[in-house]
């Protein structure tokens, strides 16, 4: 069992709080984006930026880094908040968000954002191109390893599962993937829209090593991650069982907060609530 | 520079032999293929370098992105297939995966066009330079033989960015030479005239050196460019045969619709009108046939595009 300190716990815990807060607010001032999604994410970016990636802030294209890559880029709010906070560009920088001549466009965009590693946006492409990332580090004997966050809504997509097969195809122990199983995608219950279950099975199905961890848990997400790099010759694949909206009451498992702001009384509400969790910490 | 005889020969084989004198020049040069390698002639590169080579089965998508993977991670990454399953099938992964991130993947793909033949129309992709000259930061370029796909591949290497390549599966006359010069996005003229201009891509280009004897026989003297690099488009070539010639008549292995034609009209709108003609796949879908034949019955001959310089010579008239 890998070791976690309480007090790592309480500092990830008080960051995720920190990104959710970001999120809130940069939505509501664009008045558009996918809070939903990125709130669902949140812990696990927080337990990979502050813990576990090796990455540069001060050297963005570090050629060693671990490449962490958002395959559901419409959660980019969570990945522009976990950047900014980890020192990658100036945190007021994050209210730009959506607006003309930000850097922060509304879906990820490639050597524009200091820290960013891929475009994002139409969905399904993000685990193909780890696999590329993945086979050149593996190509160069470099020990860099690639994190790949995918959207449920993503497992509709053909191309996901032409990637699932490539990793394996390849054995790449280098590169693990996340499936943000909020439950939820734009128009419905993804169980509704098309049916996903047996999820886990279908991963395996694709020989990839599985795992199932509730995806707001600490030491599930730190001891999956330990286990991934325990994993030789298969990637992992981290199905993460998360609540949309995942933070602030009024905005948990609703479908309405995939792709809508808060407006100005929900920032109000939304904002005391992850505050009173902090102070809770 | 007169039409033939010319060497039949294949843009595959100078493809495959370009890809692995690159490849023992440059170690940071891999190649993903998908299910048509030993076809397009990639799985010799595959033997040489088995480190670098990913067959990833029949899953372009996949491909394409796995190409922008390794390119963000520094390699110059060559995507090869079939042009149908490299352009159409895979266009909006093209247009975020590669083009939007300006990453280093060469895409070059053979079957383009009718002389694909037998296979009939679903693998005769006629509509893909329209496709990718569409996407912002592309490089469209369209070899007109076996010696020119050979440098297209070392050009497409030094060059930093995406690219789209495409050729035929049909062996094709040898008009260039090896110590021909080439470079991306310059038009060349390969043959001087003043009367008329053609403009040519592809297995179109020994047509219009055909065509140009035709008319020379008949006392025109036709000018002749290869146009090789489709985008970016050689303006001031294409501008300078406009104002030198006062009429242009394109022929490409495409249709019309937003091919060669289409750009180089547009081009010399905004600068030197003159009449055009088109020479190319009319707005139809192809069949099955052998490569002749469909060039034949879809009217992409030399005698098409002699009409095409009659035409626009005698619209010119009218119009003075």
């Amino acid at each position: 069992m890998v070791d976690i300190s309480e007090e790592l716990i309480a500092t990830l815990k008080k960051k995720a709080v920190t990104l959710r807060k970001h999120i809130i607010r940069m939505t509501h001032n664009a008045q558009s984006g996918h809070p939903g999604g990125s709130m669902s994410a949140a812990d696990i970016v927080t337990a990979l930026y502050f813990h576990v990636l090796r990455v540069d802030p001060k050297n963005p294209t570090w050629p060693d880094r671990d490449r962490f890559v958002l395959s559901k880029g419409h959660a980019c709010p969570v990945w522009y908040a976990a950047l900014a906070e980890r020192g990658f560009f100036p945190v007021e920088e994050l209210l730009t968000f959506r607006k003309l001549n930000s850097r922060l466009q509304g879906h990820p965009e490639l050597g524009t954002t200091p820290g960013v590693e891929n475009a994002a946006g139409a969905e399904g492409q993000g685990l193909s191109f780890s696999v590329g990332l993945a086979l050149a580090a593996r190509m160069d004997h470099k020990p860099w390893r690639v994190y790949c966050i995918l959207g449920d809504g993503e497992q509709d997509v053909g191309q996901t599962w032409e990637a699932a097969m490539a990793s394996s195809k390849y054995g790449l122990d280098n590169l693990t993937a996340f499936i943000d199983r909020n439950g939820i995608q734009q128009e419905g219950r993804t169980e509704d829209i098309m049916p996903l279950e047996p999820l886990a099975e279908k991963w395996e199905a694709f020989n990839w090593h599985v795992l199932t961890i509730d995806g707001h848990d600490f030491r599930q997400i730190l001891a999956a991650i330990e286990e991934a790099h325990r994993t030789k010759g298969r990637p992992t694949a981290v199905i993460s069982r998360t609540v949309k909206g995942k933070g602030v009451s009024f905005m948990e498992n609703k479908i309405k907060y995939h792709g809508a702001a808060t407006s100005d009384d929900e920032l109000k509400l939304a904002l005391a609530e992850l505050e009173a969790q902090e102070a809770a910490i | 520079m007169t039409a033939g005889p010319w060497k039949m020969e294949s843009q595959r084989s100078y493809f495959g032999k370009a890809l692995i004198a690159l490849g023992r020049r440059n170690p940071n040069v891999v190649v993903v293929g998908a299910d048509t390698t030993e076809s397009i002639k990639t799985i010799d590169f595959g033997k040489s370098f088995p480190d670098r080579f990913f067959q990833l089965g029949i899953a372009e998508p996949n491909m394409i992105s796995v190409a922008a993977g390794l390119a963000a991670a520094g390699k110059i990454a060559f995507a090869a297939t079939y042009s149908v399953f490299g352009s159409a099938h895979t266009y909006n992964v093209i247009r975020q995966n590669v083009a939007y991130t300006n990453l280093n993947v060469k895409i070059f793909c053979s079957h383009a066009g009718l002389t694909v033949g037998p296979d009939g129309a679903t693998h005769q992709m006629n509509e893909d330079i329209a496709l990718m000259r569409g996407i912002p930061r592309m490089t469209v370029l369209v070899p007109a033989d076996g010696p020119e796909t050979a440098k297209c591949v070392d050009a497409a290497a030094a060059m930093k960015g995406p690219i789209y390549c495409r050729f035929s599966r049909t062996n094709v006359p040898t008009i260039t030479s090896p110590d021909d010069d080439f470079a991306i996005g310059r038009a060349r003229v390969i043959r001087d005239g003043s009367d008329v201009t053609l403009i040519g891509c592809g297995l179109m280009v020994a047509r219009c050196l055909e065509a140009a004897d035709s008319l020379k026989r008949a006392g025109i003297k036709a000018r002749v460019i290869n146009l090789s690099t489709v985008k970016p488009l050689d303006t001031a070539t294409i501008d300078r045969a406009a104002r030198e010639t006062g009429g242009i008549v394109t022929a490409e292995e495409h249709t019309v619709v937003h091919g060669i034609g289409a750009a180089i009209a547009s081009a010399i709108a905004a600068n030197h009108p003159v009449p055009v003609a088109m020479v190319g796949v009319q707005d139809v879908f192809g069949e099955s046939g052998e490569a002749d034949e469909l060039l034949r019955k879809y009217g992409l001959t030399a005698e098409k595009i002699v009409d095409g310089a009659h035409d626009v010579m005698k619209r010119r008239g009218q119009g003075r």
